[in-house]
């Protein structure tokens, strides 16, 4: 059999639509590098370009470590901490509750269940920001106001994660659940030996959506953190900006490499998970 | 060790379907019970009830001394294996072997003996460190009787264990659960929809329909004796012959052959196995074959008898040709039922 290699303009013209397409979507993240490597005199003066400069060091050294206010508290590395605690608690938090929902409606004979779980999903349709000044309220007279469980716990609860758990649990066979009754797991042991690791793929998925989602917080976390020590990467950059109006230089160099530093650890997480996510898919079977 | 008895038990499902009629029958200590029946008939309902996974909607299931109709399946003291294995995909075999040792609060080292045990005696030792989804089928079951085995339990459950099997590993597996169960002594409760198991497995075998139980009795009794058409046509491949006959005078008769039966003047169904009948030059049946089917060991000749479908089965040595042939009964092996409840007579 011959493997002929045709020449296909069709195919030219695919890769090229592609690669225009990529290239699209990388030049923010290049200029955002470019700018982040220049004096912020020559950003100014010049604009976004594709002249690297040299200053990537002392950009990332304000960035990291420079705090603007009164505390001096809102450096770089604290707003990253700050964040990682709001992703991971935001994405952990909500697999667990997710899960335990699903768990509850799937597995047992609840009167309304099927109910309980649509008035679950249409949550969905009530996000955060209509209703925030209820929300709001609660955290403040919960004295969770600049607290980590103030700015995780009012959104843990997660509709999309119930949904896709429950989607989930209703795909592994009954006869699973016999088997294991049978070996004497009550539904405690049920849910952690056999229903969590048969999740994993599950799990890691919801991971990658739950953490990206809490780690791009803006709005809740600018309402609810007013310490500067509490700030975010997503609002401290904001910030920075916000600071450098008026007739002083904007610091385009330590802004932009803060929201280089913001873009990495989720790109990291989904790059993690996925090669989990494809091995999980493939190995698993039921 | 137990012995298992039912009285009167019954499966009423919330929508007022009945699954299970009342059912009472008593299983010996040892004993290889079948349950036997097509799609729907209630046996896996039935096994289920006796397994706890099921609720009882009436009667009394004693297995053992005990009355366990509100007893947890896991506190009945039994074994169970399903079609699809339901092996914990995640788990090693050891592990999936282990599980129901690990719940039973039974200390490490003692499990892992008795795992090796089990995993000796199924041939599965060099396995122990596989997940499930690097076992063939055949491995997969054996994983699946080694959770069974591996609990010493009183009682094993079987729910069509060997359907998703190939045929060739299926008839293999049949005589090692078989021959594990003499070995074990564990009484024992089959369900399957394949006569052919249920006939080779069984100390004794229970027909079901439609939620019925329509004959208990030892695999002889059930494909020589059967209680009714339904049990004639189900059990036996091929299946027995059913003709429409009528008694007159005392004698039965099949159209206009006289049998060598008697019975008071009445309709009839006439039941005849296949190899009950044998061809004979000198024979008053007279059959117009129109099909043969070769299966090397024998041959079935598919024909009519006075406007009557007839199978004969007939050794390899008979000519394959269709045509009019004569043939014969065997003594005594014809049944009659009524032809309108089906009950023998």
């Amino acid at each position: 059999m011959s493997v002929s290699k045709r020449f296909r303009w069709s195919a030219v013209l695919d890769h090229s639509i592609l690669i225009i397409g990529s290239l699209i979507m990388i030049l923010p993240v290049v200029m955002l590098l470019q700018m982040a490597s220049t004096t912020d005199i020559h950003t100014m003066k010049n604009g976004p370009g594709l002249i690297f400069g040299d200053q990537l060091p002392v950009n990332f050294e304000k960035a990291m470590f420079k705090a603007d206010g009164f505390t001096g508290a809102n450096t770089g590395v604290r707003m990253l901490y700050n964040s990682m605690i709001l992703g991971f608690g935001f994405a952990i938090g909500k697999i667990v509750i997710g899960m335990m929902a699903a768990y509850a409606i799937v597995y047992f004979r609840l009167r309304f269940a099927t109910l309980a779980f649509w008035v679950i999903f249409t949550t969905l349709l009530l996000p955060l920001e209509v209703r925030i000044l209820p929300s709001y309220e609660i955290v403040q007279r919960l004295g969770m106001l600049n607290t980590y469980q103030g700015l995780i716990i009012p959104l843990i609860a997660s509709a999309t994660a119930t949904f896709f758990f429950r989607q989930f649990f209703r795909s592994i066979p009954e006869e699973l659940v016999e088997a294991a009754r049978i070996d004497g797991a009550g539904p405690i042991k049920f849910f952690v030996d056999i229903l969590v690791p048969l999740s994993q793929t599950m799990i890691a998925a919801m991971f990658i959506i739950m953490f990206v989602y809490g780690w791009n917080q803006y709005l809740w976390p600018t309402m609810i953190t007013t310490e500067e020590g509490m700030f975010t990467l997503v609002r401290g950059i904001k910030q920075i900006t916000q600071t450098l109006e008026g007739t002083n230089l904007p610091e385009y160099g330590r802004s932009n490499l803060l929201a280089i530093i913001a873009i990495l650890p989720p790109v990291l997480i989904v790059i993690f998970f996925q090669s989990w996510f494809v091995k999980g898919l493939t190995e698993s079977d039921k | 060790m137990a012995q298992v008895s039912l009285n009167n038990v019954r499966k009423v499902y919330p929508n007022g379907f009945e699954a299970v009629k009342p059912a009472s029958f008593r299983i010996e200590d040892g004993e290889f019970v079948v349950l036997v029946g097509p799609s729907g008939c209630g046996k896996s309902t039935m096994l289920r009830m006796i397994a706890g996974l099921e609720d009882i909607s009436d009667g009394a299931l004693t297995i053992g001394d005990r009355v366990v109709n509100d007893l947890d399946p896991a506190d009945r003291d039994i074994a169970m294996v399903f079609q699809n294995y339901a092996l914990y995909p995640h788990m090693t075999v050891a592990k999936n072997i282990g599980y129901g040792l690990k719940n039973r609060k039974i200390p490490a080292d003692q499990i892992a003996a008795k795992v090796q045990d089990a995993a000796t005696m199924l041939n599965l030792t060099d396995y122990l460190d596989r997940k499930p989804s690097q076992l063939s089928g055949g491995q997969r079951q054996r994983v699946a009787m080694g959770r069974a085995i591996v609990r010493d339990p009183s009682l094993f459950l079987f729910d069509e264990p060997l359907s998703n099997l190939d045929a060739k590993l299926r008839n293999q597996m049949r005589i090692e659960i078989k021959a594990l169960q003499r070995r074990l002594g564990v009484t024992s409760v089959y369900v399957t929809h394949d006569q052919v198991e249920a006939m080779t497995m069984a100390d004794r075998i229970i027909v079901m329909n439609a939620g019925r139980i329509e004959q208990i009795g030892t695999p002889a009794e059930v494909y020589h004796s059967p209680a009714s058409t339904f049990v004639a046509s189900f059990m036996g491949a091929p299946p027995m012959n059913l003709l429409t006959g009528r008694a007159e005078a005392g004698r039965v008769r099949v159209g206009n052959i006289m049998l060598h039966q008697h019975h008071e003047d009445r309709d009839l169904t006439v039941g005849i196995r296949p190899e009950d009948i044998i061809p004979d030059t000198h024979g008053h049946l007279e059959v117009e074959v129109t099909l043969i089917e070769e299966l090397g060991a024998h041959r079935l000749l598919h024909g009519q008898m006075q406007g009557h479908p007839l199978t004969i089965h007939v050794g390899k040595d008979h000519p394959v040709e269709t045509g009019h042939i004569r043939a014969a009964i065997k003594p005594n092996a014809v049944s009659l039922f009524d032809p309108t409840s089906g009950v023998r007579l």
